[in-house]
């Protein structure tokens, strides 16, 4: 369990202590009217790209799925959601945990006849997935249709997309360092190799599909419930979104966690300072991915995550560094 | 009783005919190598017999239970694993993460603790290097980790893919002596070489396999003076 003694457990500390640190100077700035809610918003926004890059992360990053349809699983939780408080009046915490079962649930299915496939194939079959659920609720007049769900009551808080984007990262983070991150792992580097040495790798690659599609099922809830609309024609939920996700999560580093976060909070303030950015962005993430090939191929981070063995390492070259100023090791 | 038994076995890979009905056995503590050009269906019959593959007819007996439709993850677990030819490991992952990976069906801490220094005082080289990434490690060093992944498995049934290839002449020396004190150790081994001399020379019972049929079988060595195996495989 949580481990508070020794270095480690002191590095723990100073993480809990800097997530409840951050989150008290972000209410602090909000009560002093320094933090709009404009603000605010943006940084709710942060929060769920940071869930739903996260959770991509483990299915395509992780476990090796090349993935084209994440918003599909985020466009469930959000529209399912919102139907569940707007028509049947339930209360959000009982329609977030739906969301994100019913996304799970439905990455199971498609797991199942998808993960049969490698690949180029599993990219198409998921890009034809995200775009059927579109179709659907592009036909679903009760949500809308194409005109988009309106009138969804404000229930998502920044302190509970906070919350919930540090138990994603966390839970993911210590699914990934478990026996059955390995193995998840182990089916990226190479699945007939993992197949010989007694993993059962469709069943893992269904499971980082079902919990990848959960972790999108409820930030797709936090979002519908936070932006009061949702439309199936704005690229809120489409292919493009897909494409958005896919993108923080490739700039970031596949399979890397701080990347992740890093990425997915840049490219959701980048927008709200550069003006036009967000029209040109299509145009803009090409050269940056261009650019990332050539200089920094495994992504922003490359396999550095920040944790307590990397501080460790560094701290122990200054201290070499320290011992002998003559400079020889 | 054997511990493995293949009977009658073919495989297809689609239209290719790769295995012709081939049969043999291996005896509880033995070392069979099983010897054969490129191409003859070595690889395949291990991939059969690790149920890596779906096989078309025959039969696969491992103590005394048919294989056949086991699928592969739950082969391992009744004690059969093989070290793939290519070695394959796990390029990003450190080297114990690798060997953890080969104990992954067991849930006993203290035991894969044991397995892993088991596997290291085999290969003290893995220890040296237990934290770096499988993909530095040079082509010898790779096959001690694909070896030891195999093992810290503790099977009873050992399949060796090609351990030699690629590696200097000294180093196959050491994998060999290695393989013959996990041997008497109690592991039998089904050993698939292109090395025919140092596998006739380590190996109890040998079979030779031509486009997917067993052409030739026998004491090792006997078929090591044989002049049949000498013109074909030893260059003789
Ligand atoms: N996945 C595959 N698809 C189609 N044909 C295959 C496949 N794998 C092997 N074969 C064919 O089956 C035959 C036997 O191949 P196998 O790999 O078993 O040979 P081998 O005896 O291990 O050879 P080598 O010594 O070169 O490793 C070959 O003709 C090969 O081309
Ligand atoms: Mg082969």
């Amino acid at each position: 369990m949580l481990n508070l003694k020794g270095p480690q457990g002191r590095w723990n500390f100073f993480m809990i202590a800097g997530i409840l640190g951050l989150y008290g100077l972000i209410q602090l700035l909000a009560a002093a009217k320094i933090l709009l809610s404009y603000h605010l918003q943006i940084l709710s926004l942060a929060c769920i790209n940071i869930i739903l890059v996260v959770s991509l992360n483990l299915i395509m990053g992780f476990t090796g799925q090349f993935s084209l349809g994440h918003a599909g699983f985020l466009a469930i939780g959000a529209y399912l959601s919102a139907s569940l408080t707007v028509f049947y009046q339930l209360p959000f915490w009982l329609a977030l945990i739906a969301s994100g079962l019913a996304a799970a649930f439905v990455g199971v299915l498609i797991g199942l006849p998808a993960l049969r496939l490698r690949g180029d194939y599993l990219a198409i079959a998921t890009l034809g997935f995200g775009e059927i659920i579109r179709v659907i609720i592009l036909n679903i007049s009760a949500v809308g249709g194409p005109r988009g769900f309106t009138g969804i009551p404000r229930h998502t808080t920044f302190g509970l997309t906070y919350f919930l984007m540090i138990a994603a990262v966390v839970i993911i983070k210590n699914f990934i360092y478990s026996a059955h991150g390995r193995a998840c792992i182990s089916i990226r580097e190479d699945e007939t190799a993992a197949g010989s040495l007694g993993i059962n790798t469709t069943y893992y690659k269904v499971v980082a599909f079902a919990i990848g599609a959960m972790f999108a099922g409820v930030a797709g809830a936090l979002f519908s419930h936070y932006m009061q609309f949702i439309s199936p024609t704005t690229g809120q939920i489409g292919f493009m979104r897909s494409v958005d996700i896919l993108i923080m999560l490739v700039l970031g580093g596949l399979g890397n966690l701080t990347g992740s976060v890093v990425v997915a909070v840049f490219l959701t303030f980048l927008p709200e300072f550069l003006r036009g950015f967000a029209e040109y962005r299509m145009l803009i993430y090409p050269v940056l991915l261009l650019l990332m090939m050539l200089f920094r191929p495994e992504g922003l981070m490359g396999k550095t995550e920040l944790s307590y063995s990397y501080l460790e390492n560094i701290f122990s070259k200054f201290k070499r560094k320290g011992l002998r100023p003559d400079g020889t090791n | 009783m054997p511990i493995l038994e293949v009977n009658d076995l073919h495989i297809y890979y689609g239209m290719i005919h790769a295995l012709r009905g081939i049969s043999f056995t291996v005896e509880q503590g033995e070392i069979v190598t099983l010897l054969g050009a490129n191409g003859a269906g070595k690889s395949t019959t291990l991939r059969a017999i690790s149920g890596l593959i779906p096989k078309t007819e025959g039969e696969i007996i491992f103590e005394g239970e048919e294989l056949g439709k086991i699928p592969a993850h739950q082969i391992v677990g009744r004690g059969l694993s093989q070290v793939p030819e290519g070695r394959r490991i796990f390029a990003t992952l450190s080297v114990e993460e690798n060997l953890l990976l080969g104990a992954y069906l067991r849930k006993n801490k203290k035991e894969i603790r044991k397995d892993l220094h088991y596997v290291y005082k085999l290969f003290p080289r893995l220890l040296e290097r237990k934290n770096q990434r499988g993909g530095n490690l040079s082509g010898g060093e790779q096959q001690m980790l694909a070896m030891g992944r195999g093992l810290i498995s503790r099977p009873k049934l050992l399949l060796l893919d090609e351990p030699s290839m690629g590696l200097a002449p000294i180093l196959v020396r050491e994998i060999f002596n290695t393989i013959r004190e996990i041997n008497q150790q109690g592991t039998t081994v089904l050993l698939v070489e292109q090395n025919a001399a140092l596998a006739l020379d380590l190996a109890d019972r040998a079979y030779v396999l031509e486009t997917g049929e067993v052409s030739v079988e026998g004491d090792a060595k006997t078929l090591a003076q044989d002049s049949r195996i000498r013109r074909a495989y030893l260059g003789a």
